[in-house]
């Protein structure tokens, strides 16, 4: 396509088809005028209409998360871009592939504290892969193009471009370039043959070696790879936050998530490992615990596609880079050529420590004080009944946790979450974004009553968009997390936690009035007796958004626990219960 | 005010990044996010003129500076990050001091600036003002001697700093882009 004559708008909206995006959340405002007239015309490109910006971005995660295409969120200057920085933090943080457009004043006001002005390529700087001011309308086609290149490629990131409104004005002509140019920037190398050599040396002598797979699984389309060397290698695995549902629960591989609120098995895992196989995890502060005594006697191999986590917190013996599916496949074919030769693996001992655990210490929960309904098993319900072949998406906080814990996840790309940022709010517009880009499959928002009052606004987008999510309240009426931590390390002094929507309370706001309101189903389920019939009759209603209130017992805890701080050795099973290790090895 | 530094632990990182507007704030913002101090930071033009080159000294231990050179490599303006190792290589810092000076003391003045190779850039009846050029080393030697004179005002670049030999760190960083 050459040379035709167009403005910067159009120029624009052009660039993001030629890159391929499908679908755009956004909102329009001054700045960002002229490129949503075109917008208007635009045959391939689907836009949403949010009802905040914050939405728009957690709804391009979600839909990028789910379908592994870029997502696209679009915004005015000023407060519109602003609105964008949590959804863009948040996406960054989970190395979610995302470019964000956003409106700018004209070129000539830029620095005068103009209406609306606001500097979001200074402000998003340290929560971007990259950014970009375009103030000529020419460069609009190679920038967009910058952009989906270095969102999607390496370790995914988000990408903000920020485009003045007098070069959407102005004239131009639309030319889609041929080559990205880009001189800082390149592609992740081939993982290193030698290394790989090293890594399966060592997990051939290992005793007690250990999986531990992250997101990076996810985001480098890997998980049939990564399964095929699991496998292959009869060591047990380990799925973070991140990674749940890159390996089916199901395998009799999994041992669980580790982490603050890992399985015994998992924790245990890793603290006892003499090695740990890293693919795609950051060995962040939720899953160490205290580093300095996390797996005291592992070696650890860690393989990841960006070099910069690689001994960023614990130093890695054998570092691989590159992306997590050619490190699967190099480790396979090293290892199968090495098994030719001789097979010198002995894991038994360690599989019966690890089975024995497993057994002893499954996950589960206790009834609740008051008889209100136990939080874990509304979920667990959800997740028998809807099914793995279902895409859940969790707020932040003891729901998300739970979900985490007593969903069963048999597909990759089916668990979406905050994972490092921790944003409440994050659910509902994930879930829509989602349910887009995978119309055809079940999408819950399971929220908590805290998280869901952040973002519900964009059940109105849900409504007129014909997006129908489910969404499940875990309603115990309290920022439930907060309330626990208060419970444990705050003598029970329970400040401000109380959100008055659950058992006994005003309920203010009722989510059911509320969801009549937007136009969606209502339902309430407050008894352990209906809730398999409320999650039933949620599964037929497919022509609106469900918002179900469960309203569940307040002083349910998400356990096992490792507190902050403190080794995971100290893992609670409950309250002041720690796993007795007679059976150490 | 000096920045007292551990002369083992002061690295000096030569980066090449596109001249492009933000590129300085994105490294300098690079350092205080991940929660490290510059103890200088030069930048100019290079031979290329779409390429500046940032002359970063940094006081941390080993592990750290890895790590910041991980972090600079994912900046997408930046090019190319070495390390000049001190003996294989040349620092210069340049430095203007405003020294108060009467007949009496102009004399000594002068004959310490000769030991520096340094030259008077403006003289008045109560002061001079004394360029000189040198390490870090050197430099703090010079206001060491010239204290006792009575320093007025100071002002000091960052270090700057080029690899010994014939190699060129512009060409080596270009070729094959």
């Amino acid at each position: 396509m050459t040379g035709n004559t167009v403005t910067g708008a159009e120029s624009l909206i052009l660039s993001l088809e030629h890159a391929g995006a499908e679908v755009v959340f956004g909102l329009p405002g001054g700045a960002i005028l002229p490129a949503y007239d075109p917008l208007m015309d635009a045959k391939k490109l689907r836009h949403i209409l949010v009802r905040h910006e914050q939405g728009a971005g957690h709804a391009a995660s979600g839909y990028a998360h789910a379908t592994g295409k870029v997502g696209v969120a679009i915004a005015t200057s000023g407060p519109g871009a602003t609105n964008l920085i949590t959804a863009i933090a948040d996406a960054q943080m989970d190395s979610i592939p995302m470019v964000v457009i956003t409106g700018q004043v004209g070129s000539s006001f830029i620095g005068t504290d103009a209406f609306q002005e606001a500097d979001i390529v200074g402000m998003t700087m340290p929560v971007t892969k990259h950014n970009f001011l375009v103030s000529d309308a020419d460069e609009i086609p190679m920038t967009i193009k910058k952009a989906f290149h270095i969102a999607s490629t390496g370790r995914p990131g988000v990408v903000l471009v920020d485009i003045t409104k007098d070069a959407q004005q102005a004239q131009t002509t639309f030319e889609w370039p041929e080559e990205v140019g880009l001189l800082g920037y390149r592609l992740p190398p081939r993982p290193h043959p030698k290394r790989l050599r090293e890594a399966v040396e060592l997990m051939l002598t290992a005793r007690r070696p250990v999986f531990l797979l992250g997101g990076g699984v996810l985001r480098g389309r890997a998980t049939k790879e990564v399964r095929e060397l699991v496998d292959e290698s009869a060591i047990p695995f380990v799925t973070t936050l991140m990674a749940r549902g890159a390996l089916p629960d199901s395998h009799p591989g999994h041992l669980g998530m580790p982490g603050m609120h890992g399985s015994v098995s998992a924790v245990s895992a890793l603290q006892r490992a003499d090695l740990i196989i890293a693919i795609g995890a950051r060995f962040d502060d939720r899953v160490t615990g205290r580093l300095d005594s996390f797996a005291p006697g592992a070696k650890i191999i860690h393989a990841d596609v960006d070099p910069a986590e690689i001994s960023k917190n614990r130093e890695a013996d054998v570092p691989i880079v590159g992306e997590a599916a050619e490190v699967a496949v190099g480790m396979l074919k090293e290892l199968r050529a090495a098994l030719e030769e001789d097979d010198p693996r002995d894991y038994e001992a360690w599989w019966s420590v690890l089975e024995n655990l497993r057994e002893t210490y499954p996950l589960g929960w206790t009834q609740t004080a008051d008889g209100y309904t136990a939080p874990q098993k509304v979920i667990s319900r959800i997740s028998a009944i809807s099914g793995p072949d279902s895409i859940y998406a969790s707020g932040v906080g003891q729901h998300q946790m739970w979900s985490a814990q007593f969903i069963d996840f048999e597909n990759p790309y089916t668990w979406l979450n905050s994972g490092g940022l921790g944003t409440m709010g994050y659910s509902v517009p994930a879930a829509m974004g989602a349910k887009v880009g995978r119309p055809d499959m079940p999408v819950w928002a399971i929220d908590g009553d805290g998280c869901f009052q952040m973002t519900n606004q964009e059940l109105a987008t849900c409504v007129i968009n014909e997006i129908p999510i489910k969404v499940a309240i875990i309603n115990n009426s309290s920022l439930g997390m907060v309330r626990q931590w208060q419970n444990l390390f705050y003598n029970q002094r329970y400040s401000h936690t109380d959100l008055n929507t659950g058992h006994g309370t005003r309920r203010i706001p009722d989510f059911v009035k509320m969801a009549d309101a937007y136009g969606c189903a209502g339902l309430r389920c407050e008894r352990d007796e209906d809730i398999d019939d409320t999650i039933r009759a949620a599964m037929e209603i497919n022509d609106r958004p469900v918002v179900i209130d469960f309203t569940v017992s307040a002083d349910a805890m998400v356990w096992p626990m490792v507190p902050a701080g403190v080794s995971n050795d100290e893992i609670q099973i409950a309250k002041g219960m720690t796993p007795e290790w007679e059976r150490e090895i | 005010m000096t920045v007292t530094v551990n002369p083992e632990n002061a690295h000096t990182l030569s980066v090449l990044v596109e001249d492009r507007p933000g590129v300085l704030a994105r490294v300098s913002a690079l350092f205080s996010r991940r929660g490290y101090n510059i103890s200088s930071l030069a930048v100019g033009p290079t031979e290329y003129p779409s390429i500046s080159r940032i002359t970063v000294v940094v006081n941390v231990d080993q592990q750290p500076l890895e790590q910041i050179t991980k972090q600079l490599n994912k900046l997408v303006n930046v090019i190319k990050i070495i390390q000049l190792d001190p003996r294989q290589s040349v620092s210069r810092e340049i430095v203007l001091i405003k020294v108060k000076a009467d007949n009496d003391s102009r004399t000594s003045i002068l004959e310490i600036m000769q030991m520096f190779r340094a030259k008077v850039v403006d003289a008045a009846p109560d002061a001079v003002t004394i360029e000189a050029t040198g390490t870090a080393d050197k430099i703090a030697a010079l206001l060491g001697m010239l204290e006792p004179f009575g320093i007025r005002e100071i002002v000091k670049s960052g270090a700057v700093a080029i690899g010994r030999g014939g190699k060129s760190m512009t060409d080596r960083a270009l070729k094959g882009l």
